[in-house]
Formats: structure tokens, C-alpha cells, sequence
């Protein structure tokens, strides 16, 4: 039994020491940018354009160009993510059809980011000759994050208890009458999760958007939706990779703006979640 | 009035239908646009060639397209992060499921949930400014841009994918199991090696090809590491070329219309059909899982 017990010991310790492996690090890597890029922050980083080859100045066309990407992105991708969920939940039966649905959007999860930029180029950008454009920068991003915006808002509304329907029904609420009244307004919490899950993934992605949209430098704001932006991911990657000279600390703080806009989105959604879980 | 709500709710239904199968309709047209720009390939050469060629001059007049050396450049980088990644997140899914105090628990969970998040492009750049030196220096190679510097990468970006799955799947293993094979006076330990392993080996089966496929479609932070060397590898520690680096690398420069421009929708047609046969695999695993 001692054997049992010393046995069990090691395992437990074996089974600590990887998920520190895993843990470790992360806290590493926050520590690192915090402290690397905090000296970077400024206004003037934040707020002002890039002077110098981009080895001095701001970033704040970087900033704009993501901030526009993800609310283009998410405007499209939020109504048709929701009404997916709303019929996958509400209307579909157990079918071939359903099934299939369900294996297409595992699939659209499971594509290579960069995949999605060649399908943009192909078809936003060349055949529905969008150009190289915000326009097809976002619905090439808004098209990557359906799966996430489906599988939270489906999660959402199937925590909905039953009994909410039926009581509608029986008053004779029509089945639309009864989504729009006594499920999806249950349903927002989570719903708001899944937005802001994809806001912070729609953020961060590079390859999608190097074909569609992504500008190397450009010095003015965007006016349409068929201009060119910068993003903040594609400018981490040009700084780090095409642009010899960049100060460290500049890259350092790039990249801390993205993480922590990112990390941002995260918190708040998983916070969302945790309140709406926990009144249930 | 009675008519016009009809007529709006026909219509709203007939809304929520299509976005239902939107899913559908958008891989479909994923793989129309890939095949259809992608098959042109054929016309300068052919696909034996293409897929066994040994040699990638996209460029050279005439060009050769081989993608020989980029599949086992992916395949090489995908299999040293999987050789990392499957035992420390299985490892670390156990603990987090069934060992760690329910405190503990969520704080790890939340640090796998910021892997999750950070964008692949830092991971890159902190490789290319931290992992990269280091391997050259403790490892004495003429360049830190690697295959290992990749599956280390990799393996960091897979794990969060790994964990989560295999978490949900042990837990998802019925109480009365553990609770049987705790009475009978096994321990902890000896339940979770010979009773709770079994219940969620579909679910971990799944979590590892997810993982792989995850690896696979990786791009940025592979991109920035691996040196991006088109030749046939032989080693972890020299630089290698995967399929989506090629795609990200090289696509901004193809004319378009181009053999190049078109074998490169080739290789994301590749791409597309690996990471197709594996999450199709996954999901019949996961299945099976939740059938039992």
C-alpha cells in the first residue's frame, strides 16, 4: 500500500510539473511584455503616426486599422453567427442536414488562417473585385470567426429552459414571437460572449488579412470601406521581421497594445460568462 | 395585420435558415475557390510532380513546383510540437480535471485560457527575439531559425486546444466509474490510470488530432521561427519551410494568374483537404465519446 501510495505521489508530481510547464510560461510571456513594452507607452505612441521608417512615432494607424477591421468584421458576422444559432437551436431537427451543418462548421473552426486569406484574395478581392480593402479584409475575418459566434450563442440558448417556450406557445405566441420575446433575451449574456471572444480573435489574426486588407505603411486614415489599413498584427510582424532597426522597446509596446487588447476582450467575456453561469 | 406579421415572419424565418446553412454554403466555397484556382497548377505540371517534386524554384524560368520539401517541412515541425505537446497536455488536462484543489483549478484554467488568446504573431515575434537566440547559442548551430524552434512554438499553440478537449472528456467520464473503482480500494492515482484513461481515451484521441490540425494551419508563428529554408529536411535543428509559410511568404510577390500564384492555391488545397480528413476523423471520435 506504501508502494500504492509513493506511486501515486510521483504521479501526482509528473502531472504538476506539466501543467506547470504549460502555466509557467504564459505568466512568463505577460510578465515579459508588461514590463518590456510599458516604456514604449505614450501618447504620443498610441495617438501619433510613425515617423522614420516606422522606427519612431506611434502606432495609432495600426491601432484604428484594427479597431475598424474588428467592428466591420463583426458587424457582419454577428447577425448571421446569432441567426445559425438561433436555427441550429431553435428550428433544426435531428437530421442529415443538422449533421452536416454541425460538421461544416467544425470544419470552418478547424481551416488554416492563411487558407482564409487565400479564399479572400480568391474571391473578395479578385472575382467580387473588392481589392485589397477593409471590405475584404472584414468579411475574409468575419467568415474565420462564424464558428466561435455560433458555438457560444448555440450554448446560450440552449441554457435557456424549456419551460420559457412553452409557456409562450401556450399562450400562443408564434414560434418566431416566442424566440424574439422569451428565449434570446435570456440568451444575451452569452451571446455577448461569443462577440467578444471573436472581437479578441478577429484582433489578433495575421494571415487572413495579409492579402485582403493589410497596408505595409500608410501614412493617412482610411475614408471607405475600399481603402487599404494597417492592423496592429501585421505591423508586429513587419517590425519584427521587414524592418531592420526597429527599436526594441517600440516592439515590445506593439506588441503589449495587441496582447492587451486582446486580453482585454477575454476578461471581459469570460467574466459575461461566469456571472450569467452562476445566476442559473 | 395579422397578414404583415406572417409576411415578416416568413421572411425572418426564411433569414434564420440561410444563415443556418451559411456554414455550409461558405466551406463549399472555400474549397470552390481553392480547387478552382488551384487545379490550373495542372497546366505547368503535373501532379505527380507537383506533390513529389523535390524541388520548389516557384520563380525560376521554368519554374519547378515541387512541394515535396514544404509537406515534409510541415510535417516534420508538426511532429516535433506533437511529441511535445500531447504528453505535457494530457498531463496537464488530468491535473487540472481530477487532481488539482477546485481553487487551483480555475486559476490554471485561466492561464490556459490565456495561451488561447494571445495572437500567433506575438508568439512569433517572442520567438524570433528570445526562443531563436537561445537555441543557437546553448545548441552551437549557425542559426537559431529551426524546425525545433517551430515544433517548440507549435507545440505552446496547440496545447490550449489539446487541454480544453481532453479536460471536457475526462470529465465527461461517468462519477459511478471513479466511484466503483474508488470502493473497490484502488487509489486515486491507480483510478485514474486504469479506469478514468479509458473512459476518456475517444475524447483524448480527439484532443490530439484537433491539436495536430491546429499545428498544421499555423502560420504566423511558423512563419517567423523556421527559417524558412525550401529544401528537403533532414534534421530538427537545421531551418525548414512549412506549407502555410510558403502561402503567407510568398503569395504577396505571385503575379497573379501566374504558375506560382496558382500553385500556391494548391497548397491551400492541400491544406484545406488535410485539415478537412482531420477534424472529420476528430468529430468521429468525439461522437463515439458522448455515444458510450
Amino acid at each position: 500500500m506504501t508502494n500504492e501510495g509513493a506511486r501515486q505521489r510521483i504521479g501526482f508530481g509528473l502531472l504538476l510539473a506539466a501543467t506547470l510547464l504549460v502555466v509557467l510560461p504564459v505568466l512568463a510571456i505577460i510578465v515579459l511584455i508588461v514590463t518590456k513594452g510599458w516604456s514604449a507607452l505614450s501618447l504620443e505612441f498610441l495617438f501619433t503616426m510613425p515617423r522614420d521608417g516606422m522606427r519612431a512615432g506611434g502606432i495609432f494607424p495600426a491601432i484604428l486599422g484594427t479597431f475598424v477591421l474588428v467592428l466591420a468584421s463583426i458587424s457582419f458576422a454577428l447577425p448571421i453567427g446569432v441567426m445559425a444559432a438561433v436555427y441550429l437551436s431553435e428550428y433544426a431537427k435531428d437530421n442529415l442536414l443538422t449533421r452536416i451543418i454541425n460538421l461544416a462548421i467544425i470544419n470552418l473552426a478547424g481551416v488554416s488562417s492563411v487558407v482564409f486569406g487565400l479564399f479572400g484574395l480568391s474571391l473578395f478581392v479578385v472575382f467580387l473585385r473588392f481589392g485589397v480593402s477593409i471590405l475584404s479584409g472584414a468579411l475574409t475575418l468575419g467568415i474565420m470567426t462564424l464558428p466561435v459566434i455560433i458555438t457560444t450563442t448555440r450554448e446560450a440558448l440552449r441554457a435557456v429552459p424549456k419551460s420559457y417556450r412553452e409557456v409562450s406557445f401556450s399562450l400562443g405566441a408564434s414560434r418566431w414571437q416566442t424566440i424574439r420575446h422569451s428565449v434570446l433575451p435570456f440568451a444575451t449574456p452569452g451571446i455577448l460572449t461569443g462577440a467578444i471572444l471573436s472581437i479578441g480573435r478577429v484582433a489578433g489574426e495575421t494571415a487572413p488579412i495579409l492579402f485582403t486588407v493589410a497596408a505595409f505603411y500608410l501614412p493617412k486614415l482610411p475614408h471607405s470601406l475600399g481603402d487599404q489599413v494597417m492592423a496592429l498584427p501585421y505591423h508586429l510582424y513587419i517590425a519584427t521581421t521587414q524592418i531592420p532597426g526597429v527599436p526594441e522597446n517600440y516592439r515590445y509596446g506593439t506588441a503589449l497594445v495587441l496582447v492587451g487588447l486582446v486580453l482585454i476582450m477575454n476578461i471581459a467575456a469570460t467574466r459575461i460568462r461566469s456571472r450569467f453561469r452562476r445566476k442559473r | 395585420m395579422a397578414g404583415f406579421r406572417k409576411v415578416k415572419e416568413f421572411v425572418i424565418e426564411k433569414l434564420i435558415f440561410a444563415s443556418g446553412i451559411a456554414s455550409i454554403i461558405f466551406v463549399a466555397l472555400i474549397f470552390i475557390f481553392l480547387l478552382s484556382e488551384g487545379v490550373s497548377v495542372l497546366k505547368s505540371t503535373s501532379l505527380g510532380a507537383f506533390l513529389g517534386g523535390r524541388f520548389w524554384y516557384p520563380i525560376s524560368d521554368p519554374p519547378k513546383l515541387g512541394i515535396l520539401p514544404l509537406i515534409l517541412g510541415s510535417l516534420l515541425v508538426t511532429a516535433g510540437a506533437i511529441v511535445l505537446a500531447v504528453p505535457l497536455g494530457i498531463g496537464a488536462a488530468f491535473y487540472i480535471a481530477d487532481v488539482a484543489p477546485a481553487k487551483i483549478r480555475s486559476l490554471l484554467k485561466s492561464g490556459v485560457e490565456v495561451l488561447a488568446a494571445i495572437p500567433s504573431v506575438v508568439l512569433g515575434f517572442l520567438g524570433i527575439t528570445l526562443l531563436v537566440p537561445f537555441l543557437k547559442h546553448t545548441l552551437g548551430l549557425p542559426t537559431g531559425l529551426t524546425a525545433l524552434a517551430g515544433s517548440i512554438m507549435l507545440a505552446f499553440m496547440a496545447l490550449p486546444t489539446i487541454i480544453t478537449i481532453a479536460e471536457d472528456a475526462i470529465n465527461a467520464v461517468p462519477r459511478e466509474y471513479k466511484e466503483g473503482a474508488l470502493a473497490l480500494g484502488a487509489t486515486h492515482w491507480q483510478t485514474l490510470t486504469r479506469v478514468i484513461i479509458y473512459g476518456a481515451m475517444p475524447g483524448i484521441i480527439a484532443a490530439s488530432m484537433l491539436g495536430i490540425g491546429r499545428v498544421i494551419g499555423e502560420t504566423m508563428a511558423v512563419m517567423m521561427v523556421t527559417g524558412n529554408a525550401a529544401v528537403i529536411p533532414t534534421s530538427l535543428l537545421q531551418p525548414v519551410r512549412t506549407l502555410t509559410a510558403t502561402i503567407a511568404a510568398e503569395m504577396g510577390e505571385a503575379a497573379k494568374g501566374s504558375p506560382h500564384y496558382f500553385a500556391l492555391f494548391a497548397v491551400g488545397l492541400v491544406l484545406f483537404l488535410i485539415s478537412f480528413l482531420i477534424n472529420l476523423t476528430a468529430d468521429l471520435f468525439l461522437n463515439r465519446g458522448k455515444k458510450r
